[in-house]
């Protein structure tokens, strides 16, 4: 409107200085608030998990809770010990990770470094695809696939044993097979995303310098690609450790030791499992453990982070 | 440095969407009692209006279900305060003997010496268990004490029991289930069992033991289908006729004790006692999975 109100002024089809500045203002302030909703959230939540599942920790004590190995929450005289808990999810997330991420970095090595573009072409969907997958199919998948296996070889690795107890095809090794697969589409993309990231110069280099193409792929594309491939992994241990509808079908759910037949119960199945009818301290020690699990996922994402910014700062020298 | 930055983000949104995940279970249970007791409102207009008044009970855990569903609706249709606490069976008794509550609720039979303190067993409700196996099992039958082997891990391969080569998986329920709280009652296997499954729904039981070879588990009777054997306890089948006869075990009686007969009881706690009898307290007594004592 204020374009008209003086026709000698020179026509501008943003507007006068004021009603620009206006825009300016309000769209920072739009930022600002889309900015704080992600901030509220995790406030709101660490407030919330600390407020809820802190004064279990205290009623119970912290060692009995973190380091008691007996699951008896609905006993006369009942214990909370959430130590193989912890263990379970500890070990079957290393497992996870160390069966999914070489599979995952040599196919995302093969998308960007090795295949032709048809190829890759095939591939990429594929992947993109499972990363799309909701996890409790990949739950439902492994109740029909995988346990049926597992439980073969089971039956066959303990036919003379007459002491093991037999979990159907439900333990801890179909759990981390479910999780090694679903973390593959993560770390697939971010990793492929930084191997395209890294400048072709420095492949260039290195082949003019009579580096072969794998010696250049491993020595300098994904050393140069190091930091987002860590990211990629990080999440990928995110992913695995807060899983809990897809492994709380497969992992048999019973408190045991985490050896790779035995039935087992993760920090978030032991949740998902019991929350329907818990109820007073047995309730509040769920949200413990909710706690609990959250830490975890803190400490290793602070940890991670540190361990990059010190090596990106090697790394720039 | 941005990627991190996203995956500090997607972290906080994976955990976050984890979280959500373990409270939607909760506020489902929560909804669907105001909703069961919204449409008795509505539907109970010319109910006697007992004006708030109180019934206190309290005893046994096991009981919780049924004794919420059935304050909530009963309070909404009456007008009444009923309140229930859960102290165990023995706790309850020993209340109403003493005089402190209404009404004692028990999740077994009372003994004579209960009943010779003058406490009467109001028997309200039939919990029943079936016992399920594979389709391909060959045992059709199992004694108390099988049972009591087979769940302790003491016998683990059905050749023992008269049946094929084959490895037991025991399945049962998470703790805090009624119907494993029922069961190791029962059994007398509080916290001793070794489960190689727990699964913490009826219906997963039933799928367990469907696809696993050599599986057993225990359901709600009223669940039984033909994609499982329920097998024979003792050789007694499981149905409503042997429960409410007793010859099945596993089985146990949902009493509300009251000091006295019911007809000596106040207006209130007979009106309570009317309306389990009637057809929307059977209604609840099926709706919780449990047996009509009528």
């Amino acid at each position: 409107m204020s374009l008209h109100r003086n026709a000698d002024q020179p026509v501008s089809i943003i507007g006068s200085h004021k009603t620009k500045s206006a825009i300016e203002i309000t769209a920072n302030i739009i930022f600002i608030v889309c900015a704080f909703v992600a901030i509220v959230a995790v406030l709101a939540i660490t407030i919330y998990m600390i407020y809820s599942g802190a004064p279990a920790l205290f009623k119970v004590g912290i060692l009995d809770i973190l380091f008691g190995t007996t699951w008896a929450p609905t006993a006369e005289d009942p214990s909370f010990g959430i130590l193989y808990i912890i263990l379970t999810s500890i070990i079957g997330t290393t497992l996870a990770i160390l069966i999914g991420v070489p599979i995952a970095l040599m196919t995302a090595i093969f998308l960007s470094e090795v295949a032709n573009s048809k190829l890759a072409n095939i591939v990429r969907p594929a992947v993109e695809l499972l990363a799309g997958i909701p996890s409790v199919i990949y739950g439902l998948l492994g109740v029909l696939m995988i346990n049926p296996a597992i439980y073969k070889l089971e039956q066959a690795i303990f036919k003379d044993a007459p002491n093991h107890q037999f979990t159907g095809g439900a333990n801890l090794l179909s759990a981390v097979l479910v999780l090694a697969i679903m973390i593959l589409p993560t770390v697939i993309n971010i990793s492929e995303t930084s191997l395209r990231a890294v400048p072709q110069q420095y492949r260039s280099s290195s082949l003019a310098l009579g580096a072969s193409k794998i010696q250049t792929i491993f020595k300098v594309t994904v050393p140069a690609a190091r930091s987002g491939i860590i990211t990629g992994i990080v999440l990928g241990i995110g992913r695995a450790l807060g899983e809990a509808m897809a492994i709380v079908f497969v992992c048999g759910n019973s408190v045991n030791l985490p050896y790779p037949f035995n039935s087992v119960r993760t920090l978030t199945t032991a949740i998902v499992s019991e929350m329907g009818y818990a109820g007073g301290l047995h309730r509040e020690v769920l949200f413990t453990i909710g706690l609990v699990l959250f830490a975890f996922i803190m400490i290793i994402n602070i940890v991670l982070s540190t361990i990059l910014k010190k090596g990106g700062a090697k790394h720039d020298k | 440095m941005k990627l991190r930055r996203i995956g500090i983000f997607a972290l906080t949104a994976v955990l976050s969407l984890g979280l959500l995940a373990g409270c939607g279970e909760k506020n489902e249970d929560n909804n669907s009692a105001p909703a069961s007791g919204s449409s008795n409102t509505a539907s109970g207009d010319n109910a006697t209006d007992l004006q708030g008044a109180k019934i206190t009970m309290s005893g046994s855990t096991s009981m919780e279900k049924f004794c919420s569903a059935l304050t909530e609706a009963f309070n909404a249709e009456y007008n009444a305060a009923a309140t229930a606490e859960y102290t165990g069976s023995g706790a309850g008794i020993e209340a109403v003997t003493a005089g402190t509550v209404d009404i004692g609720n028990s999740s077994r039979a009372l003994s004579e010496e209960e009943k010779a303190n003058g406490v009467a067993e109001n028997i309200v409700a039939i919990d029943g268990i079936a016992v399920v196996v594979d389709k391909n099992n060959t045992v059709a039958d199992l004694t108390k004490e099988q049972l009591i082997q087979i769940y302790k891990g003491e016998v683990t391969n059905w050749k023992d029991l008269g049946g094929s080569d084959q490895a037991i998986v025991v399945i049962g329920r998470e703790s805090g289930s009624g119907t494993r709280g029922a069961f190791e009652e029962i059994l007398e296997l509080k916290d001793a069992c070794k489960y190689a499954q727990e699964v913490d729904s009826t219906g997963g039981v039933m799928a367990k033991v469907a696809s696993t070879p050599g599986a057993i588990g225990y359901v709600s009777l009223d669940v039984i289908d033909d994609t499982v054997n329920a097998v024979t306890v003792n050789g007694v089948e499981a149905n409503e006729a042997n429960i409410k006869s007793g010859d099945y075990i596993l089985s146990r009686p949902f009493v509300m004790a009251t000091k006295g007969e019911i007809s000596e009881q106040s207006e209130a706690v007979q009106a309570l006692f009317d309306y389990i009898n009637s057809d929307k307290g059977q209604e609840i007594i099926a709706k919780v999975g449990l047996i009509s004592a009528k």
